[in-house]
């Protein structure tokens, strides 16, 4: 349904945003972009919307060219930018209509039918009558998600659609957005992890410009817990005990920091197998007290972390 | 089309909604009226239309800045330009909505002071070609002036900024002329020609000529024209 290839994006002298971006969302997916600040997210589906031109290579939405068919590509493209496109003076069920028209429904009944539709699914039916300027965080970012899905796209972006939402919302969000999936192919960006974990079907990792990973959320776990995330309590000297337990080979990552009284907190990474054991062992015969040893499994967090700051190193 | 009409419904619906456009109006119709009762007791004349129209042109330059300068300038400042780029509009659609918006205001307040030709064809014989070309040629100058404060919305985010540099657009064209005189005689014809209150003169004798139509449309066509380039270099910056 979307196909980007060899996507670079210049913003003015040579600074790249993007970096010969390439990869495709099948019909019915749900794909999350996920990015640090500033890692070429935004920018990415500006240009998937067809509001920016990239400077080199192509975008293809619906089949439809995103620069030379704009129009066809922009009639099946409902979009939800960072802040969301709200004309404070108008109440939230004049800015939908005019949205509805903006985007082609001609029709004025089939007009309040939609409208009321979206409305009922975005949780806004009650404040219709309110000018949006007037409307909470958490109401703007639903009217945002309404004018998006208004004209029933095939594609719908969202950018952080979950941003300034409640608990609750978040997860009324997430459903909405899941139920929104199979009959419409979606792309949102995040950086909140567990969101992608639980919505998306694909992810794409993307730091500086350029896609690091690209994977279903469960394999790209998988595909790190070879990695596992261990943390010690220990009562001794922190120094020494850093210095001990660095010593053993296999261990990456390895934090300390002073805990209450005389305790001492380690936090480490190993792909290193039953390196527990070797852990305890150390900590024992130097005659340290070990109070816990705790192995966490991985998460999307780790992955994300471990392949943003390796890229970051090189 | 409906898309453009859609646009245009909105802004207007902005117009109207927002106290500048009510302070605008109210200040346009003081004034006007102010001058026209002036000019009727002085002259005492039926014909006074005409040096009316001149007074209510130069109000016009000092207030349609005032008008144009949200068109662009507050979509961008409001990220709202992200939706009508984004949506099935060409470029020149949603310069065309606008522009036919903040025309509309201006025909809006020109028809708010008819009352003007309506005394005076109470009080005596006023000739009406003039007065109707006169209308008319305000309109025309008045949509100029709205086109230039449209193209300098497109360049910033800044209201203020956007009046400003439409106000000062606006009086270098309509002084342009004045140098005609120091520059020689065929520089000076085409700066006389460029200068948008020499095109006027004409109307408000009650002449209406092609060469003056065509420079008041060839003038609006142009700036729209820039108007709907400026905002398509935006997908390319």
């Amino acid at each position: 349904m979307i196909e980007v290839s060899q996507v670079t994006k210049y913003y003015g002298n040579h600074q790249k945003a993007v970096d010969n971006l390439t990869f495709s969302v099948p019909k019915g997916t749900i794909l999350g972009f996920l990015g640090p600040n500033g890692a070429g997210k935004t920018t990415t589906m500006r240009m998937i919307t067809g509001f920016m031109a990239p400077s080199e290579g192509s975008i293809q939405v619906a089949g439809f060219d995103t620069t030379s068919q704009s129009m066809e590509a922009r009639k099946r493209i409902g979009y939800l930018p960072e802040t969301p496109p709200l004309y404070g003076e108008l109440t939230v069920a004049s800015y939908l209509d005019f949205v509805a028209r903006l985007k082609g429904l001609k029709d004025r009944r089939q007009r309040q039918a939609r409208i009321a539709e979206v409305a009922e699914s975005c949780w806004i039916s009650d404040v219709m009558k309110k000018a949006t300027s007037k409307l909470s965080k958490g109401y703007r970012q639903r009217v945002g998600l309404a004018q998006a899905i208004i004209h029933n796209p095939d594609v719908i972006v969202l950018d952080e659609p979950t941003i300034g939402l409640d608990p609750r919302q978040i997860q009324e969000t997430r459903r909405l957005i899941k139920s929104l999936g199979g009959q419409h192919t979606i792309v949102l960006s995040t950086h909140i992890l567990p969101e992608v974990q639980m919505t998306c079907d694909r992810v794409i990792i993307i730091n500086r410009g350029k896609i690091l990973a690209e994977d279903t959320p469960e394999n790209l776990i998988t595909r790190s817990t070879g990695v596992q995330r261990i943390s010690l309590r220990v009562r001794g000297p922190e120094a020494e005990i850093r210095t001990a337990l660095s010593a053993i080979p296999g261990i990456t990552g390895l934090v300390s920091e002073p805990g209450e009284g005389a305790l001492t907190i380690v936090r480490l990474d190993s792909a290193t197998p039953h390196i527990q054991e070797q852990l305890a062992k150390t900590v024992v015969d130097q005659g340290w007290g070990l109070q816990a040893l705790q192995t966490t499994e991985a998460n999307l967090e780790d992955v994300f972390i471990q392949l943003v700051t390796k890229e970051q190193g090189e | 089309m409906s898309q453009i009409w859609a646009i245009s419904l909105k802004e207007l619906k902005s117009y109207f909604v927002s106290p500048i456009a009510y302070v605008v109006m109210a200040m346009f119709l003081l004034i006007s009226g102010y001058f026209f009762t002036l000019i009727l007791f002085y002259t005492k004349d039926a014909g006074m239309m005409r040096y009316l129209f001149g007074n209510m042109v130069v109000i016009l330059l000092l207030i349609s800045p005032l008008l144009s300068m949200r068109l662009f300038a507050e979509e961008q400042r409001n990220k709202t330009l992200e939706l009508l780029l984004t949506s099935p509009v060409s470029d020149a659609g949603i310069v065309m909505g606008k522009f036919i918006a903040s025309a509309l205001f201006l025909l809006l307040m020109l028809v708010l002071t008819f009352y003007f030709p309506v005394i005076l064809l109470a009080l005596g014989k006023p000739d009406l070609m003039p007065i109707l070309t006169g209308y008319l040629g305000m309109f025309l100058m008045g949509c100029a002036f709205l086109a230039i404060g449209m193209l300098t919305s497109t360049w910033t985010q800044n209201q203020i900024v956007a009046a400003v540099l439409a106000f000062a657009i606006s009086l270098l064209l309509w002084f342009i002329g004045a140098s005609s005189s120091v520059v020689g005689n065929e520089m000076g014809a085409v700066l006389n020609y460029l200068s948008l209150n020499s095109h006027f003169e004409s109307f408000a004798k009650g002449l209406l000529t092609s060469s003056d139509l065509l420079y008041y449309f060839s003038v609006i066509g142009g700036l729209l024209f820039l108007t709907t380039r400026s905002l398509e270099t935006r997908r390319w910056r």
